[in-house]
């Protein structure tokens, strides 16, 4: 089994409060890999450490095999790390077609090219063309994003990540405050991501998590709680408590 | 038509030629043969038109707001005064370009600083850049000469053809050229993929990472970009007048400047051209006012532009061009004006 | 030796002087996040008003501080609650050219009912000359600086971290919403201090026509003396805009003395080189807001 990603005793702190503890993480490559746990179980920071908005206090995150601790943000998309976000961090002015022209024109190399006009390019178009397809925005493509219904904001969000052709893709709760009409939409796209690309899923919906992965990690006040294939930890009692306990507190 | 070539097609969509551009240019170029006895204000309206440009390519699309763009443009000035001066490099054209990239040189510097820290930082580090210029200018006075300025500066022909006369013909038409120039220049740049990442960049920064754009690395750039843009402008503030002075550094002038991008809008490149236009006509009915006390006025104008709303303002202004557009050209508005400032 | 002494006591009382002047500047751009490039018009307006009631009515320059301070303050309540208050939300820009505006207005109507040369306040006779302390050279006016400067800093740190008032105001900074649901005016809050650093920028603007000399261009001088106290101060206390504003005042003070050729050029090496050591300052700013 090849390791996509891993972390080694991850530990960060914001101002003595220990928000991640000694988390250790290995996520097999091809994956449909869950990383659950209640709120405030510093999911979204794990996330903020993997792609480099965090930097951890100490530990270290590999990426196949590669140390990425240190890199900036920006390099490790480049070396196949990318992310959604949990809330729609999108251009508000930019259309989709110039946020995905843009997402694939940095992934071949031509980001900084200040000559060729935008859209020039055979083979950029054709990736934009086949992305605005695939996530049903080939229709609103010249409208700006601050405009477009959450739905298809949403599935921007997430054709960005793609756009980069990542080789290991984490998923924020793609299909957070979607309204019901458009949900089936996001969760066929996540379906249907090709196989190679290894998906780490953060989520809060159960049937999403189960539906969707094969293995879960349960992330309980920044540490790990245990591991294993979706019927083990639904049968784990430990988990059981911890969301039975959040329930009764919701109650 | 494949949905690559439309793709293709619609992503050229704000790159390519619009009537309306290639009017607004032909009336300036007419303007040049209308009003011989203008010249002198019009090239002044030229190079605040590049002057505001400049700061447009860095506030408009990247989202840096400077109070100290005077910095470049008085090293562009005095540059291009002393190359003259001490007959260093006598042709204008070949001077200008030296004194733009003494200007680029002193941006990449400063771009450093300017890139760190947050808007607070980069209004400090931008206002102090041109404060410190100006005490220097002031301190080696020797060089510079002082509070009097660099004089008797006396420009040869441009291109060693066509001589600068009394009546600012030549300056007319060399400034409308090298603006011209400039400005095909920035349209490239900004509908290229680098110019499309720094609108990213200005929209949401933590975004531009995410998907790989090197943040810092393009704002570097489009800083020194826009400094050379700014030099440029200095130089030929020099070469159309013959004197340089300590004022060409004032705050003053970096806040003007703002207001002419204000007034004319930002993130389209035309922002500067309009704005220079109607920021000199503004200029003259104050002074004709109060003579004395018209930055009075200025700031009048600064606040109620702010409380009436850019947006607002700009929509209620372009109205009547964006119908003309919209009937003559058969499509969009080109002027939209994008905002969501930094 | 004693020149160093005497050098350093200018540099304290000048510094304090700044803290003053730019405290308010500090809670109003760290705090609360407003770019107020204006802050310095309050000061010439606290100045001017000393200035007229000393010449031109006869009252006593210790009578006329506080009268400085209300001024000041009153057309800060008056501008917060017409204007500022509804370019709280609105982007740097907008705030940088809206203040920028206020300045211009400002300089143009000071110079237009003053004039624009430089005023000075007659001062009592007990605040002028000065005397020796085992050799050092002590300026009574700047000796009186420090002393109402620095009883102002405790007061203002003891506002801050004891009274109700700052810990409602520390509420409605870090979180505006949570602190209007927990019943605390937070508009009222901001408008009253605002209207306080105002005050304190118009009592700063009296104590300074002395030493920094007061003439309509005041708050265009000034301008980056305020921004290098907040920025390299940082906001997340009143301990790191004061520190700032001595080690500026320290620093340019000494600097016009030792190397007067390049008297003005300390300050702003000194401000480069924080900014590449600490770029969001030297007390740290907490870089979100």
């Amino acid at each position: 089994m090849t390791i996509a990603l891993e972390t080694r005793n991850l530990e960060k702190t914001f101002g003595g409060l220990r928000v991640t503890r000694d988390l250790s993480l290995r996520i097999a490559q091809g994956a449909r890999h869950a990383l659950i746990g209640p709120n405030g179980a510093g999911k979204t920071t794990v996330i903020n450490q993997l792609t480099g908005v965090l930097k951890p206090n100490s530990g270290r995150i590999l990426l196949e095999g590669q140390d990425i601790t240190d890199l900036p943000v920006h390099r490790r998309v480049l070396r196949g790390l990318s992310r959604t976000f949990q809330i729609n961090q999108l251009y508000a002015d930019l259309t989709p077609l110039e946020t995905i022209g843009l997402a694939v024109s940095e992934r071949l190399g031509h980001g900084g090219d200040w000559w060729r006009r935008m859209g020039t390019r055979s083979d950029v178009n054709g990736e934009i063309a086949d992305l605005l397809t695939r996530f049903h925005l080939l229709d609103v493509m010249n409208e700006q994003t601050v405009t477009l219904p959450y739905g298809k904001q949403r599935l921007l969000e997430i054709a960005v990540a793609i756009a980069a052709k990542p080789r290991v893709l984490l998923l924020d709760e793609p299909a957070a405050g979607v309204p019901e009409s458009e949900r089936h939409d996001i969760l066929a796209v996540v379906g249907s991501l090709p196989r190679d690309v290894t998906v780490l899923l953060i989520e809060h919906d159960m049937d999403l998590v189960f539906s969707f992965a094969d293995r879960i990690s349960v992330l309980v006040s920044g540490a790990l709680l245990t591991e294993g294939p979706p019927d083990q930890v639904a049968r784990d009692p430990q988990v059981k408590a911890v969301y039975l306990g959040e329930e009764a507190v919701n109650v | 038509m494949s949905a690559s070539s439309d793709v293709g097609f619609h992503a050229q969509r704000q790159a390519r030629w619009h009537y309306g551009e290639a009017a607004f240019w032909l009336v300036v170029l007419a303007c040049g043969f209308l009003f011989p006895s203008r010249y002198l204000i019009m090239t002044d309206i030229l190079r605040l038109a590049l002057f505001a440009m400049s700061l447009d390519l860095i506030l408009g699309y990247a989202g840096i707001v400077s109070l100290g763009h005077a910095a470049f443009f008085g090293v562009g000035a005095y540059a291009a005064g002393l190359l003259a001066l001490h007959g260093i490099i006598n042709e204008p054209v070949l001077a200008l370009i030296a004194a733009g990239l003494a200007a680029m040189v002193l941006g990449f510097a400063a771009s450093f600083l300017v890139i760190r820290g947050v808007d607070l930082t980069r209004l400090m580090v931008t206002l102090g850049i041109a404060l410190l210029l100006e005490a220097l200018a002031e301190r080696f006075s020797n060089i510079t000469g002082g509070t009097d300025g660099l004089q008797g500066i006396d420009m040869q022909p441009i291109l060693g053809q066509i001589p600068f006369d009394m009546f600012g013909k030549a300056g007319f038409f060399y400034s409308l050229a090298v603006l011209f120039v400039l400005f095909l220049l920035a349209r490239r740049i900004v509908h290229s993929p680098f110019g499309l990442s720094l609108r990213a960049i200005k929209n949401n920064p933590l975004r531009a990472a995410a998907i790989g754009i090197p943040v810092n690395r393009r704002l570097i750039a489009i800083y020194t970009v826009a400094a050379f843009y700014a030099g440029i402008a200095g130089a030929l503030f020099t070469q159309t007048t013959a004197i340089a002075s300590l004022d060409v550094f004032a705050f003053e002038r970096s806040a003007d400047l703002m207001l002419v991008l204000v007034i004319g809008g930002t993130g389209y490149l035309y922002g500067g051209l309009i704005g220079a236009v109607i920021f000199r006509i503004l200029q003259e009915v104050f002074s004709t006012i109060t003579p004395q006390y018209w930055q009075f006025w200025i700031g009048l104008v600064l606040v109620v532009i702010v409380l009436v709303g850019r947006q607002r303002l700009h929509y209620g202004v372009l109205y009547l061009p964006n119908l003309l557009i919209k009937q003559i050209g058969g499509r969009k508005a080109i002027v939209t004006v994008p905002e969501s400032d930094a | 030796m004693t020149s160093i002494l005497t050098n350093l006591f200018d540099g304290v009382a000048y510094g304090m002087l700044l803290f003053v002047l730019a405290c308010g500047l500090a809670v109003t751009l760290g705090l609360m996040n407003f770019v107020n490039l204006a802050h310095g018009a309050f000061a010439m307006a606290g100045g001017y008003v000393c200035m007229l009631l000393v010449n031109q009515h006869g009252w006593p320059f210790f009578a006329a501080l506080p009268l400085a301070f209300v001024s000041a303050a009153a057309i800060g309540i008056v501008l917060e609650r017409t204007l500022y208050r509804h370019l709280y939300a609105r982007s740097h820009l907008d705030q940088v050219l809206f203040t920028i505006g206020l300045t211009f207005m400002s300089v143009a109507a000071v110079d237009y009912i003053q004039g624009s040369s430089r005023v000075f306040i007659n001062l009592p006779d007990a605040l002028q000359g000065q005397f020796d302390v085992f050799g050092v050279g002590i300026g009574r006016y700047r000796l009186m600086i420090i002393v109402i400067c620095g009883l102002l800093t405790v007061g203002l740190q003891m506002v801050l971290a004891k009274t109700r008032f700052g810990s409602r105001l520390r509420a409605a900074v870090d979180d505006p919403r949570a602190a209007s649901g927990l019943g605390i005016n937070v508009p009222q809050v901001f408008a009253f201090t605002f209207a306080f650093g105002c005050g304190l920028a118009g009592l700063g603007g009296a104590l300074s026509a002395e030493i920094l000399g007061l003439d309509p261009y005041f708050p265009l001088k000034f301008m980056i003396y305020f921004l290098i106290v907040v920025t390299v101060g940082g906001s997340s206390s009143i301990t790191g805009p004061f520190l700032a504003s001595l080690l500026l005042g320290i620093g340019d003070v000494a600097g016009k003395y030792y190397v007067p050729k390049m008297g003005p050029f300390v300050i702003y090496t000194m401000m480069i080189v924080i900014l590449i050591w600490r770029p969001n300052g030297l007390f740290g700013r907490t870089a979100a807001r």
